[in-house]
């Protein structure tokens, strides 16, 4: 047998019923790109979380009240507003835990930024000099503020581009000018270098950074801190960080074994972990989805040789008496299933590529094609030509040829 | 020399549908010699067919012997059947069973893809050269819905020649088509006889077409009812160029 001429056999019987050819491609062209679409999605979720996410500070801890005990009444308090840590937490986090190289309490109020006619709805974030290094914050024009400034609850502020850009419409200078916050005058000594969105859709840029003590005092005249910075030596040594953060603050707050922590910490690695993984989970299933949709691809393909079997039947009766075996017509119509899904694939494949491609690109996302995807996609398409056309194949090779031939 | 072609001795072949036996030959035997042009005649279910295919190694008898070229067909796997079909045998059908949306030379190449001693272009000379001899060549990228049934035909012919086999069998090859197609299609047929020397097996109902081969063999219910040598060969080319020159109207 030769099976050059096979395949040139099949490749006519394909040309001559093009648009049932393309028709079968269809189902598996469907199923690839799908499949391809979903997994570069789903990659590049997780890469937008990860690499957003690891923006704000790989090596961030952040400290949060959290009190889970129940109150008289049954009425639990909400993190925020539980009066818990304070400066000396800072302080002995700062001395006693020598893996953590920067720290900065938190605090913040939301409220109304006005400069002239302009005003402003925005988030005021009290913190320390160090906070700008926590998070990964750089000061495109201006200075930061000092650790001078924060004993003095200077009112001086940073800000970001939102702000600048709704108080300063027209374009002014914004470096030495006064705004207020509330009713508070405050003047701005730098501007930060723009964020952008974050992966939840927030705008990083919409903030006003003031010291600390100022948002303390001057705004929400609170002792309390609602939250606390820190950023570990690195990305490795965080749990340990975690660790001794979580041992000294049992021992401060006098928390006996066995009674929960009214604090939590949490590690951005953390965070990133947990958001990938939800991300995975998405992913896995989306894909799972679009796997279902090949196979169906590939009963198409079977169903069509099916029907096509039956339909040539007096073809292969033709071929049988002038000369062909039955193994020549086992193989031309596994050839031809296998061509049509192959074809289907790359097809698929590349319909599956610009799909990722205008997905990626209306969502500002980078564009992640994984080759795995690419690769299993593809072969699983070969095998399912092979094994869905095998059976209508063998029915065909079988035939008597006279039979074949008389048949109407 | 014994030049014996094809040899069948007490052949029977029964098809059996459901509990009913239908005997459609019931011993059937004769010998055909190399260069033989016979015709094989008679009524409508007298078993011409069957015993065509079985000649053609489509189908096997029930009992009987078949020799072609002294080999035993009942002896041969399916694999060298199909070989035998595609080397030495050329089948020519009533229905033409051309393959659609396919050009007339693609249609002739058809049995030389099952073999693979030729080469692309060696396969395209073969089929040009049958087409040649039908004299069709210029028609040779035509699909059979753009050629007349007794064009069809003759390619059906080139199709049955292109591996230059030893025998032609035709069934009813000019069942379908009218008095001066069919002279054309037996004038095609008797040059590949006595010029090519090619045995030809042609089964036929018509007495007009058999006047053309050397000898009848008459069918009748599943035994031969007469054998006979015709004395009086007919031209085909000259009953062709005596009949009445019809205008179209
Ligand atoms: N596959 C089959 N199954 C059952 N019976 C068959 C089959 N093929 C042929 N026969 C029977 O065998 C007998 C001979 O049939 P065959 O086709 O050989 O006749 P024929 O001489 O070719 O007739 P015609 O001139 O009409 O073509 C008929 O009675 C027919 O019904
Ligand atoms: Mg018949």
């Amino acid at each position: 047998m030769n099976i050059l001429n096979i395949i040139r056999i099949s490749f006519k019987a394909i040309q001559r019923n093009k648009l049932r050819s393309f028709l079968t491609m269809l189902g598996i062209i469907i199923g690839v790109a799908a499949v391809i679409t979903m997994m570069s999605i789903g990659e590049a979720s997780k890469q937008n979380i990860r690499s957003s996410l690891s923006s704000m500070g790989s090596n961030m801890i952040s400290i949060m009240p959290y009190n889970n005990m129940a109150m008289p009444g049954g009425v639990r308090l909400s993190s925020s507003n539980v009066d818990i840590l304070t400066m000396s937490d800072v302080n002995q986090i700062e001395k006693n835990v020598d893996l953590v190289n920067h720290i900065s309490p938190g605090v913040q109020s939301s409220g109304q930024a006005i400069k002239g006619a302009n005003n402003w709805p925005t988030t005021i974030q009290g913190v320390s000099p160090d906070y700008l290094t926590i998070r990964a914050l750089t000061i495109k024009d201006g200075v930061n503020f000092s650790d001078q400034q924060v004993r003095e609850f200077a009112k001086v502020c940073l800000v970001g581009k939102t702000v600048v850009d709704n108080l300063f419409p027209n374009g002014e200078d914004p470096i030495g000018q006064t705004i207020r916050f509330g009713n508070i005058p405050m003047q701005i000594i730098g501007v930060l270098t723009p964020k952008g969105q974050n992966t939840f859709g927030q705008d990083q840029d919409d903030i006003i950074i003031a010291p600390y003590t100022t948002v303390m005092k001057r705004i929400l005249a609170t002792t309390y801190l609602q939250s606390i910075y820190a950023s570990a030596v690195s990305e490795e040594m965080s749990d340990s960080a975690v660790t001794q953060i979580t041992t000294l603050l049992r021992q401060a707050h006098k928390i006996r074994a066995g009674q929960d922590d009214d604090f939590m910490v949490r590690t951005q690695a953390e965070l990133i972990n947990m958001m990938s993984s939800t991300s995975s989970m998405m992913t896995t299933l989306l894909t799972a989805v679009a796997g279902i949709s090949l196979v169906i691809g590939g009963i198409g393909i079977m169903n069509i040789m099916y029907v096509s079997v039956t339909e040539r039947t007096r073809e292969i009766g033709l071929r049988m008496s002038i000369g062909a075996k039955g193994s020549d017509i086992l193989f031309q119509f596994l050839i031809e299933a296998m061509l049509i899904s192959v074809a289907g694939g790359l097809i698929g494949v590349i319909l599956g590529l610009v799909s990722s491609y205008i997905v990626s690109s209306v969502l500002h996302w980078e564009l992640v094609i994984s080759q795995m995807s690419i690769i299993i996609s593809f072969f699983v398409c070969a095998f399912t030509g092979v094994f869905f056309g095998y059976y209508p194949a063998l029915k065909a090779s079988r035939l008597d040829p006279i039979e074949a031939l008389r048949y109407e | 020399m014994d030049d014996t072609i094809l040899e069948i001795k007490e052949l029977r072949r029964d098809f059996i549908m459901g509990d009913q036996v239908v005997h459609a030959l019931k011993g059937v035997s004769f010998t055909v010699s190399k260069g033989e042009f016979i015709t094989i005649m008679g009524s409508s279910g007298s078993g011409k067919s069957t015993m065509l295919n079985i000649l053609g190694c489509l189908d096997k008898p029930t009992n009987g012997d078949y020799l072609l070229d002294k080999v035993a067909v009942k002896t041969l796997s399916r694999n060298q059947l199909a070989e035998l079909r595609n080397r030495k045998i050329g089948f020519v059908f009533q229905a033409y069973n051309l393959l659609p949306r396919t050009t007339a030379l693609e249609n002739v190449e058809l049995p030389l893809l099952y073999n693979p001693t030729y080469n692309a272009s060696q396969r395209r000379e073969r089929a040009m050269h049958a087409l040649e001899q039908v004299r069709l060549a210029e028609r040779y990228d035509h699909t059979p819905n753009q050629l007349s049934g007794g064009q069809q035909q003759r390619v059906a012919i080139a199709r049955a020649l292109v591996n230059d086999p030893v025998m032609i069998l035709a069934d009813e090859a000019t069942g379908n088509l009218d008095t001066r197609t069919s002279y054309e299609i037996m004038t095609l047929v008797q040059d590949l006889n006595q010029k090519e020397g090619k045995t030809i097996v042609f089964v036929t109902h018509e007495p007009d077409i058999a006047s053309f081969s050397s000898r009848t063999v008459m069918l009748r219910d599943g035994r031969v009812q007469k054998d006979s040598v015709n004395e009086n060969v007919r031209s085909a080319k000259e009953s062709l160029d005596a009949l009445p020159v019809t205008d179209d109207y």
